[in-house]
């Protein structure tokens, strides 16, 4: 790591330190893993970030032609496909990477901000893929926002938040939540680069020279 | 519209959604069992 | 934690990990099984329900629920907030947060759905007449003749309304078969969401009327949509819906969940703390011990061990 000679007096250069104290470019990009990290089980998080990278993608070409233009295009229709087939594979993903976390008890070490960031994204993940169901304007939308609106009115935040208006709906799923989940992602991502994998449970001591 | 569920006591399930489950079992269980590929060792 | 070296930066055995590579793997193996996936299955598309539609195929129906929303008797009439104070709402034990809400979404079902729309319509002489009739009557007298009406629309046995007794259901008749009218006509979808507005994306109107009827649901439960049939996690046609959904919808399908009048102020209550018990698994003594009691570990990191044998 290195050390300035001078400390930052500028407030640039505390966050810069701060920043890269925490997460050196060879702790961001490592070109190594520890040794246990050893299974396929592992590549479920990039799995899931991968399927996010097509929900998104799918989503902004859905965007070019407004929210009705799947209905009569047939290319519109197949992205919306697409869509559909990235959200599956991204909760998929996502649920296996949770069953493993939880197994190899990944919270170990001070890392149950990786682990209550993680579940945060799957939460955010549901909410954003129930405000995209509700703007789907086709029938499947009027069903599920009639009967969620009981759900939620009945705890009074219904009141605010009104799953009938298309407009509100629209906006929380293609601006707000995107946005949101995308950054819980990044915060949840650097906190594994900056605590690292979580060692076996009982590891033991080992030489540094393998 | 030809739709298919299975029902077991309280539980109703549809076809896909059992098989979107039963895949995220078995991928989970593969994971798990099959051997990753060995790395170069690393000082 | 016995030394805590998990929370130690790791000193021992390391292996090359290609990151960069790894991601890139990732997209182009995702990315070949969504394009393959999304050509050959699709995605469902059924058409939304026009009030038309509504109004040509269920006539009945669509009547009975207009007589019902002047009568003030429909679903959304007797709701309570956020869109009146018909009623308090759902309660946790004490807890009223139903209420708490606010009515934030005011609706009055009659002028919101049959008189006002109807208002902006041309009308025929006889709508023209019951709506006059209608305005210039008492709130008292506007909810005798609909509740009347509605009433005896129930009491016939196949519900229809061209067949129901005499009674003294003042234009409350005219004006639900008005609303029919103009809905065949397709001179309703639009104008109900609108309300007399030029832009409008809210469709609170139109679909709280729709969901007052019988005629949504029934179409939904023949694909498996409805609350009793874990209809959260379905999806029109054969697709794959909302599986991770399983425990929110769970509950609903048992006792004392499935009879309550309370049951979505309730399922909600109890999600709520399953879910922050989930965000905290960490803290959780017992639950954070099961991954050592069920030592599924043993087989992730089995190389790790077999490397690395328990000193005896």
């Amino acid at each position: 790591m290195t050390s300035h000679v001078e400390h930052a007096s500028t407030w640039t250069g505390r966050l810069r330190d701060r920043f890269f104290g925490a997460l050196p470019p060879d702790k961001l990009l490592p070109e190594e893993q520890p040794a246990y990290v050893a299974s396929w089980i592992y590549v479920f998080g990039v799995a899931t970030i991968a399927a996010l990278a097509f929900v998104i993608g799918s989503g902004l070409v859905l965007t070019l032609e407004g929210p009705l233009w799947y209905h009569s295009s047939s290319v519109g229709h197949y992205v919306n496909s697409v869509h559909l087939w990235s959200v599956e594979l991204f909760f998929l993903f996502m649920v296996v990477h949770l069953w493993g976390k939880f197994w190899m008890a990944a919270w170990r070490g001070r890392r149950a901000a990786t682990w209550i960031t993680g579940a945060i994204c799957f939460l955010a993940s549901v909410g954003t893929a129930f405000t995209g169901y509700v703007m789907q304007t086709n029938f499947d939308a009027q069903w599920i926002s009639t009967q969620a609106k009981d759900g939620l009115n009945s705890v009074g935040i219904g009141a605010w938040f009104n799953v009938l208006d298309l407009g509100q709906m629209l906006l929380f799923h293609v601006a707000l939540l995107p946005l949101v989940l995308g950054g819980i992602t990044v915060w949840h991502v650097l906190l594994v680069r900056k605590h690292g994998v979580v060692p076996p449970i009982d590891a033991r001591e080992e030489e540094t020279t393998s | 519209m030809n739709t298919h569920f299975l029902t077991w006591g309280p539980i109703q399930i549809s076809i896909a959604n059992l098989v979107i489950i039963g895949i995220g079992l078995a991928l989970f269980a593969l994971a798990i069992a099959l051997p990753f590929p060995k790395g170069r060792k690393r000082p | 934690m016995s030394t805590d070296l998990a929370s130690r930066p790791w000193t021992g055995a390391n292996r090359e990990y290609d990151l960069a590579k790894e991601l890139v793997v990732a997209l182009l193996v995702v990315g070949a099984l969504v394009i393959g996936l999304a050509f050959a299955f699709g995605s469902p598309d059924e058409p939304s329900i026009t009030l038309q539609t509504w109004a040509k195929a269920a006539p009945a129906d669509f009547v009975s629920t207009a007589a019902a929303e002047l009568a003030g008797t429909s679903g959304t009439a007797t709701y309570g907030p956020p869109y009146n104070s018909a009623a308090d709402g759902q309660t946790i034990g004490p807890l009223n947060l139903q209420k708490l809400g606010g009515v934030r979404i005011p609706v009055d079902t009659a002028q919101a759905f049959v008189v006002g729309p109807l208002h902006r319509q041309v009308g025929t002489a006889e709508v023209t007449a019951a709506l006059s009739a209608w305005d210039a009557a008492s709130a008292d007298q506007q909810a005798s003749w609909a509740g009347a009406y509605s009433d005896a629309i129930a009491a016939e046995p196949d519900g229809d309304y061209t067949k129901v007794a005499t009674g003294d259901y003042g234009p409350a008749p005219a004006l639900s078969a008005g609303l029919l009218a103009a809905a065949q006509a397709g001179g309703l979808d639009g104008a109900l969401g609108a309300q007399g507005q030029f832009f409008s994306t809210d469709y609170t109107y139109p679909l709280l009327f729709l969901a007052d009827g019988a005629y949504l649901e029934d179409q939904a439960r023949a694909q498996h949509l409805g609350g009793d049939q874990w209809g959260m996690m379905n999806e029109t046609g054969n697709y794959p819906g909302q599986s991770w959904l399983w425990l929110y919808t769970f509950w609903y399908q048992i006792e004392p969940f499935s009879s309550s009048d309370n049951a979505d102020a309730w399922v909600w209550g109890l999600m709520m703390v399953l879910t922050l018990g989930f965000v905290l698994v960490p803290f959780i003594p017992g639950v954070r011990s099961i991954p050592r009691w069920i030592p599924v570990h043993r087989l992730i990191w089995r190389d790790y061990y077999r490397n690395h044998p328990r000193k005896t």
